[in-house]
């Protein structure tokens, strides 16, 4: 991973996201291989002598101390001088806007300061590497919502290489340069939110990033990079083959909400589009990002379509019908893993 | 407020003090009670046959004879020291039970702290004695390994007394020791870790400030046990054991001066209490966070 850069490893509860971190910070020692810190082997170095530091899932403040003790701890145990601890405190905690907060008591604090802090505890060591484990985890949204674009400020501020684990796609597509999803413990694909999302490279990825709708079936015609594939239920659809593709394989097809355009009339979608007629079973109102939640005509799939924020379907009714259409090449076509 | 809104509530005060009256009566009838009756028979002295009057001479006595303050000096340093030695091998064990056993492993360990006092104080203190006396098993293996040409007599020392008692003391303060280590968070000993903290450190700046409620609750039953103990001293140290309760004991017993006999055990009373309030105001901790942990 690159210097200087937010990197994220994203993926389900259990998938080894946290072994992984621990394996980093030397809490874990891996069964095979190695792991490279500046090019440097971290084999046998312990915990407290490599150049990493962790924010920890539920911080790990030390309640015995004061703010200003917490964040000196670490300059501390380097035997630094007091004055100079002192100095380099009072910065740090200027940085991450706690100037004068030296003196209160960690249980005064409130979870974004508590983040703050403990943040401030690790950076003021200057690391190479900034481990974050899901530290956003036990905030409320409101909170955790304001706490994800300071995180990026604070990083892009003391451009410390900051890798960050988390199971919320959210996060990790709004902050990171660079995200790495993870499945049973490894790597299903590493590379930009816009990568991940846009061009997966699995069919995890494209079930786990984002919202997407998936149709299992069978590969019916082969056309260059398109594929034919009816689905279990009997839904024929088209979409853009990512994987070598044979007629008559499994495969797995993914559309998302954003990809299909709706229409009350069927004329008013694109001539040269496949067109599909559904009910409309429920309306999923979530403000910018509402769906409808449609069952198609003839094989009554579910298919979750994302609603026009122009307000053009504001008056849509259960039980409704309508049509709606996508372009295949921006729907994706797997062979299916067995 | 109606008498019919005022029942309930009186009704609730009085379901209260029903379930203290056990544990009142309790305080009053076998600490309270005994307590002033002591107190009135420190402070008389018998000038005629059933003819009392007020005098503090029991106390002057105390401390006009050395044998006796020299004694209650011995005890109490002797106290602080197996006290000291008690949470030094506790803490280790208290560790190892919170922090690095775990499930089966755990229980297994704190059964093994349990077990010995299944058995009466008596019979153990004995055990100690077939071990260490002179003709005991320990003598005999030094003479069998070559280090010592005839059986040493190892019963009657200081030290035989002080491993006596942190034996008999261990598991009470083990105890609140596991109840204060349990309670650390161990991302808090990780995180510490992770800043580039040491072994030492870690133990003094986190581990210690989180169960020093533990440790001082542990220290207080302990050191009050250890105070207040008669057996051990008594079967270990024999006449060189010069431990403050015997001579309570001797006063009560053997020179039927009860009036002496209290006022020392006033004394004692003073002295624990004492020290307890001195050891919580050196460790900054407050005697109901103390408690809690106890």
């Amino acid at each position: 991973m690159a210097r200087g850069s937010f990197f994220s490893i994203l993926g389900p509860s259990g998938c080894g996201k946290t072994t992984l971190l621990r394996m980093i910070a030397g809490f874990t020692s891996p069964d095979a291989g190695d792991i490279l810190i500046g090019g440097r082997s971290m084999h046998g170095v312990a915990p407290n002598r490599r150049p990493v530091n962790m924010v920890f899932q539920h911080l790990a403040l030390f309640p015995m101390m004061d703010v200003g003790e917490n964040v000196a701890y670490g300059l501390t145990q380097r035997g630094m001088a007091r004055d100079e601890i002192s100095r380099r405190v009072g910065q740090m905690l200027e940085r991450v806007g706690l100037s004068g907060a030296q003196a209160k008591r960690v249980d005064q604090l409130s979870g974004g300061q508590k983040q703050r802090v403990a943040i401030a505890r690790s950076l003021v060591l200057e690391p190479t590497l900034l481990l974050l484990d899901e530290p956003l985890g036990a905030l409320d949204l409101k909170l955790r919502e304001h706490m994800k674009i300071e995180l990026k400020q604070l990083q892009a501020a003391f451009g410390t290489t900051f890798v960050y684990i988390t199971h919320d796609q959210s996060e990790a597509l709004v902050l990171s340069d660079h995200v790495a999803v993870m499945n049973r413990g490894a790597f299903e694909q590493v590379g930009s939110p816009q990568a991940l999302y846009y061009e997966p490279k699995t069919p995890f990825v494209a079930g786990f990033v984002g919202a997407n709708n998936r149709f299992a079936g069978r590969a019916t015609a082969v056309d260059g990079g398109r594929v034919t594939l009816a689905s279990d239920a009997g839904l024929v659809l088209h979409a853009r083959a990512s994987d070598r593709i044979a007629v008559g394989d499994a495969v797995e097809a993914f559309v998302r909400p954003e990809v299909a355009s709706l229409a009350r009339d069927e004329a008013e979608l694109p001539a040269d589009l496949p067109r599909y007629r559904g009910q409309v079973a429920s309306l999923l109102f979530d403000g910018a990002s509402s769906a409808v939640l449609l069952r198609e005509a003839v094989s009554q799939s579910e298919i979750r379509i994302a609603l026009p924020q122009t307000g053009r379907f504001a008056d849509l009714r259960v039980g409704e019908s309508v049509a709606f259409g996508f372009d295949p090449q921006r729907a994706v076509c797997f062979a299916a893993r067995a | 407020m109606t008498p019919d809104a005022r029942a309930p509530a009186l009704q609730a005060r009085l379901l209260l003090l029903l379930l203290l009256a056990p544990a009142l009566l309790w305080l009053l009838g076998l600490i309270v009670l005994p307590h002033v009756e002591l107190a009135l028979l420190s402070l008389r002295s018998r000038v005629a046959p059933r003819v009392y009057e007020f005098s503090l001479r029991q106390f002057g006595t105390f401390f006009g004879e050395p044998l006796y303050w020299h004694t209650f000096v011995r005890t109490a340093v002797m106290s602080i020291v197996a006290t000291a030695f008690t949470l030094l091998l506790a803490f280790p064990i208290a560790w190892t039970v919170a922090k690095l056993a775990r499930g089966r492993k755990r229980a297994l360990l704190f059964m093994l702290c349990m077990i010995p006092f299944w058995v009466s104080e008596t019979v153990r203190t004995l055990g100690w004695t077939i071990l260490l006396r002179e003709s005991g098993v320990l003598p005999a293996l030094l003479v069998w390994a070559g280090l010592a040409p005839a059986p040493p007599e190892l019963l009657y020392h200081d030290a035989t007394i002080l491993v006596g008692l942190v034996y008999t003391s261990l598991l009470f303060m083990v105890v609140p020791l596991i109840g204060a280590l349990d309670s650390l968070d161990d991302s808090l000993i990780e995180a510490a870790y992770n800043l580039g903290g040491s072994g030492p450190s870690i133990l003094r700046r986190i581990v210690i400030p989180h169960a020093a409620p533990g440790i001082v609750a542990g220290c207080i039953v302990v050191f009050m046990l250890t105070l207040g103990n008669y057996l051990t001293p008594t079967l270990l140290g024999g006449k060189n054991s010069l431990w403050f309760t015997e001579q309570i004991y001797t006063q009560f017993i053997t020179r039927f001066n009860w009036e002496q006999g209290a006022a020392f055990g006033f004394l004692l009373l003073i002295l624990s209490t004492l020290i307890v309030w001195l050891g919580l105001k050196l460790s900054g901790q407050r005697f109901g966070d103390v408690m809690r942990q106890a």
